[in-house]
């Protein structure tokens, strides 16, 4: 157990030390300060000329938006045009069939709000055009979007108007060339290496040891692995995500990729520091979310490593902890971790099966895709945390007898309508969503669907309840991991969780760069004695209850029926 | 606030508390009216919770259904919730009668008084006076007082001088004179003339008063919301809007899981988790908030400038009255070389003999009577100390009585400060005695005020003048720069006198040499590094700046303009006042913002009361939940909708008393308050509910 858990801290630890260089790097890319990816520069100039990009020209905060949504437009057009005809383009050797309209419409909407959630197997679901020109290129642009809109926050929070870049574009095209293709060159070649399947041929035939002759599937499948880390989609290359073999073969490349699942969303932060030149609040904010991540991880790994008690109640030991679900090369602690970090990062990988894990792993990671601002997605997770951060600044404000302001701004009426309209978002589609879902499942078992509500659940009862709040969950934060054990592939999931992605994906985007961009419009205040400061422990203790109490008092009664109520009734 | 922070000026009698109380009750039932609880979005929705729950009631009563508890659970719950939008009404009515008996009493004062109108064109004979009522007067009306006649209206004198008992408004005894011209020209409605007449002309509509605007601020219904107070209604209102969505999506989940739940227990659940605490009380503080600063005797203008003066960052005070007491005393006479101690006396004292300023009487106390009685000044000329000059003195004529031995020629006596008493000997091809500068330096390096006097351009020698510092100002100044607040101290003094008067009141900055414009430049510079400044004045030269300022606290014997330009009026012409508007503002925000924890973080309690009441039944696993151990379901659910209740009244008084204000820095103040408010609001309903269970458990 101790190597198990040395294992856990050797993949945290990376992860940290290499976000912090990462982080100055990033904040040098966006403030246009000189760096060593500066060699790219030709390529991108290249690509502003071929795109009629001025990269010179300075947005506002409507401006960046609407470049935003006119990109994902775009997007949505040429991916679903593409999955709903695949069948008959070329780089299809498995001969696989095009997607229904809802499942296109699902696919092209989970890929492009950087959510991964898929409702088909990668083997058979796709070919391996569609895998690369359509899911991988959907990796790396909307993970460069979620980063851009950070980088348009960034510039926003200044105290002083600079010449730094202020273009969307120029954000979106840096976030790729210089962080998102290099980072995931070299993880591509790390999982080449170690026997992870690169190859443009068709499924192989294998003669196993039994005798018995299997097809494997394939495809190019590492550069898609490794930008669904670094980029925190997670939408895997095979069905079964980062647990298949030829996806995650060893236990070093489970380490790899856990320390690109953590990667970038840590070294944002770092890079808010570095780009304010406010390290001291970059370090306040590392550390709330680091100590909400523990916080939710310490239940997890506790549960995971103890085992079943289910199972233990049968008088069957469990020396390795709770195995259900796990793949044996890593492990139950590593499968935990794997689990808090994908659901704190909005990345939707698995390394096992979240179902198979106790309810109370179920629980946390529930708790940590509600709070989704534990590091969180690319680029977005700090922009929920700036949501959380600005209600706590005005709860703060006021309560030490100022008009609220955060870096210098008053926080006012218009900003904390903005606020409070997004963080009732994730509940509200949250809470609607599974609503829906269990009044059907109740009230018409027998719709006249190709898959009835009778028929979504593998477990009725209370896990079955977790199975519903955990897919709407994992939408609403733009996870993407599945509870799996539901039937989630057919017209009612398809099109109400494509729904709740696009509204979870966009409002929170558009929520804080709103608010960025009216505080950026106000008189600097300079900080004074009666300034409550934002980048110590004080106020730091203050997001996190903020972030807890939201959350715990949105979510305690679905939790309460769900894993709670699941975990109580364990033996 | 600290009481040592309060002003010397008597207080208005209150009326009797039983009287208060019986009007505020009354109040708390018409104020149900939804269409006026519609402004307070949280209890509004308690109200159509407790609507739904009547109904729901009734519908039991009458068809004897049992899915839902029985009548007398259900006729409980609806009655409790009755109580909480009562016991918030009641919280806005209290703090709405406690403002509005203050308010009425200083407006009893101006009623119904006689009004001698004068017509406008100006002949002021006796026999043209019309008396009407003062609600008669208009703006620009012109009227006539004479001694013992109450004042009708707030207005300016154009004619005359008098003295005035102000002891109406500001409930200082001491008579005050008021005169026309100058910076003491302005009257106040319902104060008394005790001698001489004056001719005044209104300057407010009648409505438009001072007072008028005060008692609109303590108005639940007319009161204009502060825009941080706007700010915390939309986040109270996106709390009662996730409850809304945790609630109703909370029925599917139930059925669900096998257990549907009663309408009661829904609407408890809400009623429960929306920050009824805050929502209730939200009104009151602001009210009370208002008639703190009333009691403090400042009439704001509107409830933003209160707010406001919480976040001022700079703060100009005039040096006079503000930090020294009064004025300067002469204290000593310092020859120039070659010139004889008697003939600077005398040119002093001569300079002095017409000067009604208290430095001019001092010097004149000072040559002593044996000096002064020979002098004369008949048919000399008054030159009048004016900003530009920055001097003032005498021309005694050619062959006055006054004429000296020896001085054929007449005299033009000046005495003023040395940069202004430099430029007019080099103009006029003197010397200025370096002897009598280094004189002058020594002084004002002691703090003292060097006055230059000079006979027809020649220097005679330096008259001493003293400040004295007021006590305790210095632990004033310490608690603002601790409340973040830069004080700037502004005087006419040289800038030796004015650091050494700034080091030892603890000032943070000066302005020495000041001229009326140098405020207004000051004020902006401040503004445009994003700063809110406040300052106080009573001149009509302080007009501009205290319009340009954030918060401008006219006194209120100063100048109409004055009092027009500020957005406040302090009754008690105070000038250290500010501070204590300062933390008027801040605790009006403290208040909110500490109760608004509290009632949040009371929600964490009513959730494990109320969500394992409702599942129980079906799902016994949740029984880990209730942590309370409550009695029943029923008695959970009922304990928690009664605490939510309770918890209103309680925290009334603090409400109107306001939070406390500790100038400790921000980041302790939030740990402070977030110890108090935010683990005591977690803490405090799991006692709360358990006790509340304890008797209901008894009951049922």
């Amino acid at each position: 157990m101790t190597n198990e858990l040395l294992g856990i801290a050797l993949i945290y630890g990376l992860a940290v030390l290499s976000a912090y260089p990462l982080g100055k790097l990033i904040a040098a890319v966006y403030a246009g300060r000189p760096n060593v990816m500066d060699w790219m520069a030709p390529l991108e100039r290249l690509l502003y000329r071929i795109g009629g990009i001025d990269p010179h020209r300075r947005m506002n905060w409507k401006e960046h938006l609407t470049a935003l949504l006119t990109l994902s437009g775009v997007w949505f057009v040429y991916g679903f045009i593409l999955l709903q005809t695949q069948g008959s383009l070329p780089l299809n050797p498995d001969g696989n069939p095009s997607q229904t309209p809802d499942l296109a419409f699902n696919t092209v909407i989970s890929f492009i709000v950087n959510c991964d959630l898929q409702h088909y197997s990668g083997e058979s679901g796709l070919t391996y055009l569609t895998q690369t020109a359509v899911v991988m290129f959907f990796q790396f642009v909307s993970a460069a979007a979620g980063m851009a809109a950070l980088a348009v926050l960034f510039n926003a929070l200044q105290t002083q108007a600079t010449d730094r870049p202020n273009n969307f574009y120029v954000y979106f095209v840096r976030s790729i060339t210089r962080i998102l293709l290099p980072l995931s060159l070299v993880l591509a070649l790390i999982l080449a290496f170690n026997g992870v399947p690169a190859s443009f041929e068709g499924k192989d035939t294998v003669v196993t040891l039994e005798g018995d002759t299997v097809q494997v599937s394939r495809g190019p499948a590492a550069g898609m692995i490794a930008i669904k880390q670094l980029g925190t989609n997670g939408g895997g290359w095979f069905g079964v995500n980062s647990a298949h073999p030829l996806e995650n073969p060893n236990f070093a490349t489970n380490v790899a990729e856990n320390v690109s699942i953590l990667l970038i969303p840590m070294a944002l932060v770092f890079a808010l520091g570095f780009y304010l030149n406010r390290k001291k609040l970059a370090l306040s904010i590392f550390l709330v979310m680091t100590v909400g991540f523990f916080a939710v991880l310490t239940p997890s790994l506790t549960a995971e490593l103890k085992g079943n008690p289910a199972i233990a109640s049968l008088g069957i030991g469990q020396p390795l902890g709770s195995m259900e679900g796990k793949e044996i090369r890593f492990g139950a602690a590593a499968s935990a971790f794997w689990g808090i970090s994908t659901t704190a990062t909005s990345n939707g990988s698995v390394n096992a099966m979240h179902d198979s894990m106790t309810p109370l792993s179920g629980a946390m990671q529930l708790l940590d895709m509600m709070i989704n601002a534990f590091y969180g997605g690319v680029g977005v997770g700090l922009l929920n945390y700036f949501i959380y951060l600005i209600i706590a600044v005005f709860i703060s404000g006021l309560m030490v007898g100022r008009t609220p302001e955060f870096l210098g701004r008053k926080i006012e009426a218009r900003e904390m309508k903005i606020a409070s309209l997004v963080a009732l978002l994730h509940p509200l589609l949250i809470l609607a969503g599974t609503a829906l879902a269990s009044h059907l499942r109740v009230n018409a078992p027998q719709a006249d669907w190709t898959v009835r509500p009778a028929g979504w659940l593998s477990n009725p009862g209370f896990h079955g309840f977790s199975q519903m709040l955990y897919e709407f969950t994992s939408s609403a934060a733009n996870n993407g991991s599945g509870f799996e054990g539901l039937s989630d592939s057919n017209f009612f999931w398809n099109y109400t969780t494509g729904l709740v992605l696009i509204l979870s994906r966009y409002l929170p985007i558009v929520g804080p760069i709103a608010i960025a961009g009216l505080l950026a419009g106000k008189k600097y205040v300079p900080e004074s004695a009666g300034t409550l400061p934002t980048d110590n422990a004080t106020f730091g203790l203050m997001t996190f209850a903020v972030i807890f109490i939201l959350a715990a008092l949105s979510f305690f009664p679905a939790l309460a029926l769900g894993p709670l109520a699941e975990y109580f009734s364990l033996p | 606030m600290t009481p040592s922070t309060s002003s010397s000026a008597k207080r208005v009698a209150r009326p009797h508390r039983s009287s208060l109380f019986k009007a505020a009750l009354r109040e708390s039932f018409l104020k149900l009216n939804p269409a006026l609880l519609i402004r307070n979005p949280v209890m509004f929705t308690v109200e159509i919770g407790t609507a739904v729950m009547l109904l729901v009631t009734v519908y039991i009563a009458l068809s004897g259904e049992t899915d839902q508890g029985t009548p007398g659970y259900n006729f409980a719950v609806t009655a409790v919730l009755l109580l909480t939008i009562l016991f918030a009404n009641f919280a806005e009515a209290i703090a709405e009668a406690r403002g509005r008996a203050q308010a009425e009493s200083l407006r009893k004062t101006r009623q119904e008084t006689p009004a001698k109108v004068l017509p406008a064109d100006g002949g002021f004979s006796p026999d043209q006076v019309r008396v009407t009522s003062s609600a008669q007067l208009r703006k620009d009306d012109l009227f006539l007082c004479e001694t013992g006649d109450i004042i009708p209206s707030d207005g300016e004198i154009i004619e005359g001088l008098a003295t005035i008992d102000e002891s109406a408004i500001t409930g200082e005894s001491a008579p005050v004179i008021r005169e026309a011209g100058g910076d003491r020209s302005s009257v106040t409605g319902g104060t008394k003339v005790l001698s001489d007449r004056i001719i005044v002309r209104v300057t407010t509509r009648p409505g438009e008063s001072f007072l008028d605007k005060m008692i609109a601020l303590v108005e639940g219904a007319s009161r204009q919301k502060t825009p941080n107070e706007v700010a915390l209604t939309i986040l109270l209102a996106g709390f009662t809007l996730v409850f809304i969505i945790v609630c109703i999506t909370l029925q599917p989940f139930a059925v669900y899981a096998g257990t549907p739940i009663t309408v009661a227990a829904l609407i408890a659940l809400f009623v429960c988790l929306i920050p009824t605490t805050i929502g209730g009380l939200l009104s009151a503080i602001g009210i009370a908030g208002m008639d703190r600063a009333l009691r403090a005797n400042v009439i704001a203008k509107s409830g933003r400038a209160v707010e406001t003066a919480g976040d001022v960052d700079t703060l100009l005070l005039d040096k006079t009255g503000t930090i020294t007491i009064g004025n300067r005393k002469a204290t000593r006479f310092y020859p120039a070389p070659g010139i004889a101690p008697v003939d600077l006396i005398r040119s002093a004292a001569l300079s002095s003999l017409a000067d009604e300023t208290p430095e001019g009487k001092s010097i004149v106390e000072l040559a002593g009577p044996e000096m002064t009685r020979e002098l004369s000044t008949a048919g000399a000329t008054l030159i009048r100390f004016t900003a530009e000059t920055r001097s003032s003195g005498i021309d005694l004529p050619l062959n006055g009585s006054a004429r000296p031995a020896g001085r054929p020629n007449g005299l033009r006596i000046r005495k003023g400060a040395v940069d202004a008493i430099r430029t007019l000997v080099r103009r006029a091809n003197q010397t200025f005695p370096e002897e009598t500068d280094a004189q002058a330096k020594a002084i004002a390096a002691n703090g003292g005020t060097p006055l230059i006097v000079t006979e027809n351009e020649q220097v005679m020698g330096v008259v001493e003048l003293q400040d004295i510092i007021k006590p305790g100002i210095a632990e004033r100044f310490e608690r603002l720069r601790k409340m973040g607040v830069k004080t700037v101290m502004v005087t006419g003094d040289n800038p030796l006198t004015a650091r050494f008067i700034a080091a030892k009141a603890g000032v943070d900055e000066f302005i020495a040499e000041a001229k009326p414009e140098d405020k207004m430049n000051y004020i902006r510079r401040e503004q445009a590094g994003g700063k809110l400044v406040a300052m106080m004045g009573d001149g009509t030269n302080d007009a501009p700046a205290l319009a340009q300022a954030d918060v401008g606290v006219a006194m209120n014997s100063g100048t109409q303009a004055a009092r027009e330009a500020g957005n406040m009026v302090d009754l008690d012409n105070d000038p250290t006042k500010l501070i204590e508007v300062v933390e008027i503002g801040k605790q009006l925000l403290i208040t909110r913002g500490t109760l608004t924890t509290f009632s949040i973080a009371n929600d964490v309690a009513k959730y494990f009361a109320i969500v394992p009441a409702l599942f129980v039944a079906s799902i016994p696993a949740l029984q880990q939940l209730n942590l309370m151990r409550l009695h029943s379901p029923e008695s959970a659910i009922l304990s928690a909708v009664i605490f939510n209740a309770l918890i209103i009244p309680m925290l009334i008084p603090l409400a109107l008393r306001g939070v406390g204000y500790q100038p400790i820095g921000a980041s302790a103040l939030l740990r402070r308050n977030l110890f108090i408010y935010g683990l005591g609001g977690l803490a405090a309903p799991f006692v709360g509910i358990k006790l509340i269970d304890l008797i209901v458990g008894l009951l049922i």
